[in-house]
């Protein structure tokens, strides 16, 4: 029952996904965090198979800071999306394909404008205003259909957020429990607690 | 002797045979006893209503059989499954709302169907599941309700009805039978909806979204609803949420119904395109400020980039 979301703001993207690692029906631990920090203005929220998850997600981070060792800057959101994307068509039509559901939010610090993407672990990806994978997807792309604003402040963008929290909680039979929740902006990175 | 002995034994067939005759004879006995009396209807003078079943040994698999169970999708009968309805009570009474798409497998069957039936002037059922079973057995609630004011000089409560509706789906649970409804009106105790299904359950509440696009009403739904709203905020909920499911789920859509049940019975109040909703909103109606639902016709012009205020702009010559 794993959820998460990502919402565009006015020069922000805000990351969040539920803590809980499952294994059946048990909760294995309660606070993980399935949000990776790819580099300073990079964040990618992950679920899926337990394994293929935290392996494929290190296996991002390791090669996007490979890539700004070798190239001296680091890669634009649009662009690590892209190679991240391809990796997963890539591992689809292999023996073992990673089974991993993403969304990679970041700050474009060139063109001065948030980017956020959905992308499953078939390959698919599209840029949205905003995103959700797992059950939380049912209610909360609805809400958010309702009162996303792309020009929202941050105090707004994390309201909206908290309003998909709440009703997950209300609706949802498997409450996911604590979210961890990161923004990328101009600034960089920032956790935030809710 | 040997007729004796036939009579009562309890395993020949013969036995079987004088068994079923004495039972039908009884069935004319009744009949007649009770022609022209408020009893005189079909088998209703019985108490529990009997239904014809497969004349089959088992029935639920007879049924499973030729419906479209997970199992087998090449079966003879597919039954409706993908829908959104909804309902709601609040200060002015209560919100009926419901898609109008009928589908069977991918096949979109109509875009015109009337999920809310009207029990009658005070009653309303929705239509989630089998289009047949909730048609059938509301209209034959519907025909309950009547007897019930005809015996006892007032009109049933929708708790009553409600009631009625759960004992006879549970008297024929596991037999395949698919419905989830809202029996929503107004009676003594004021506005009520019940949320009754083929299960048996059968829950008193303030709000119910049934079907396929439910998760996506309900995001709508729970985030504007509350008490005290006006009627006219109210209906804009109820078209809103209809909407949002429209939208979102693949096998609700094509058209809005909604209707609004007050102290006088339930008044229909229009029928809503779902597309025109998404471009232009709802037409010129109370408590819309009739503009597109749609995201892309709200957000239009918006934008998320955040330019430093002293970013050199560009000059283009001329």
């Amino acid at each position: 029952m794993e959820t998460s979301f990502a919402i565009t703001g006015k020069g922000y993207v805000i990351v969040a996904a539920d803590t809980t690692a499952s294994r059946s029906i048990i909760k294995m631990k309660t606070d993980e965090d399935k949000v990776k920090t790819l580099s300073p203005h990079l964040l990618m929220a992950y679920s899926g198979e337990p394994g293929d998850t935290v392996h494929f997600a290190e296996y991002v981070e390791r090669n996007i800071r490979l890539y700004q060792i070798r190239n001296l800057y680091p890669l634009r959101p649009s662009a690590a999306a892209a190679w991240i994307r391809r990796a997963l068509a890539t591992s689809l039509r292999s023996r073992s394909p990673y089974s991993v559901n993403l969304l990679v939010g970041g700050y474009d610090t060139a063109s001065h404008d948030p980017h956020l993407y959905w992308i499953d672990f078939l390959g698919t990806m599209t840029e949205v205003p905003f995103a959700a994978h797992g059950y939380g997807a049912y209610f909360a792309l609805s809400l958010l259909d309702r009162y996303h604003d792309p020009e929202a402040s941050l105090e707004d963008g994390l309201i909206a957020l908290k309003r998909c929290i709440r009703q997950v909680e209300e609706r949802l039979v498997v409450t996911p429990g604590k979210y961890k929740v990161k923004v990328v902006s101009k600034d960089g990175i920032q956790e935030i607690d809710l | 002797m040997n007729t004796l002995v036939q009579r009562f034994s309890t395993t020949s067939a013969q036995s079987e045979i004088n068994k079923a005759k004495a039972l039908a004879a009884d069935d004319q006995d009744f009949d007649d006893f009770a022609w022209g009396s408020e009893a005189g209807f079909g088998t209703i003078a019985k108490g529990v209503p009997t239904f014809s079943l497969p004349a089959v040994p088992d029935p639920r698999a007879f049924l499973r059989l030729h419906t479209d169970d997970h199992a087998d999708p090449n079966c003879r009968i597919k039954i409706q499954h993908g829908t959104t309805t909804l309902a709601f009570r609040f200060k002015g009474g209560v919100i009926v709302a419901v898609d109008s798409r009928a589908t069977a497998g991918s096949y979109i069957a109509s875009g015109t169907v009337k999920k809310v039936i009207e029990i009658n002037p005070y009653l309303l059922g929705t239509m989630a599941g089998g289009a047949a079973d909730c048609q059938f057995w509301e209209t034959y609630l519907g025909m309950h309700c009547r007897l019930h004011e005809l015996r006892n000089r007032e009109r049933i409560s929708v708790s009553a009805a409600s009631k009625y509706l759960s004992n006879l789906v549970y008297n024929y649970k596991g037999m395949g039978l698919s419905m989830g409804t809202m029996i929503c009106g107004w009676d003594k105790t004021g506005p009520s909806v019940f949320y009754v299904d083929s299960d048996g359950t059968r829950l008193k509440g303030n709000l119910f979204s049934v079907g396929s696009g439910s998760t996506h009403a309900y995001g709508v739904l729970d985030q504007g609803y509350h008490w005290d709203l006006s009627d006219e905020d109210a209906q804009e909920l109820g078209r809103r949420s209809i909407y949002a499911a429209g939208h979102r789920d693949a096998y609700s859509g094509n058209t809005c119904n909604l209707y609004h049940i007050k102290e006088d019975g339930w008044h229909f109040i229009g029928n809503y395109d779902i597309s025109k909703m998404h471009y232009e909103g709802p037409g010129n109606v109370p408590g819309s400020e009739n503009v597109g639902y749609g995201y892309d016709v709200r957000v239009v012009g918006r934008s998320s980039a955040n330019p430093p205020p002293s970013a050199p702009t560009p000059v283009v010559a001329a």
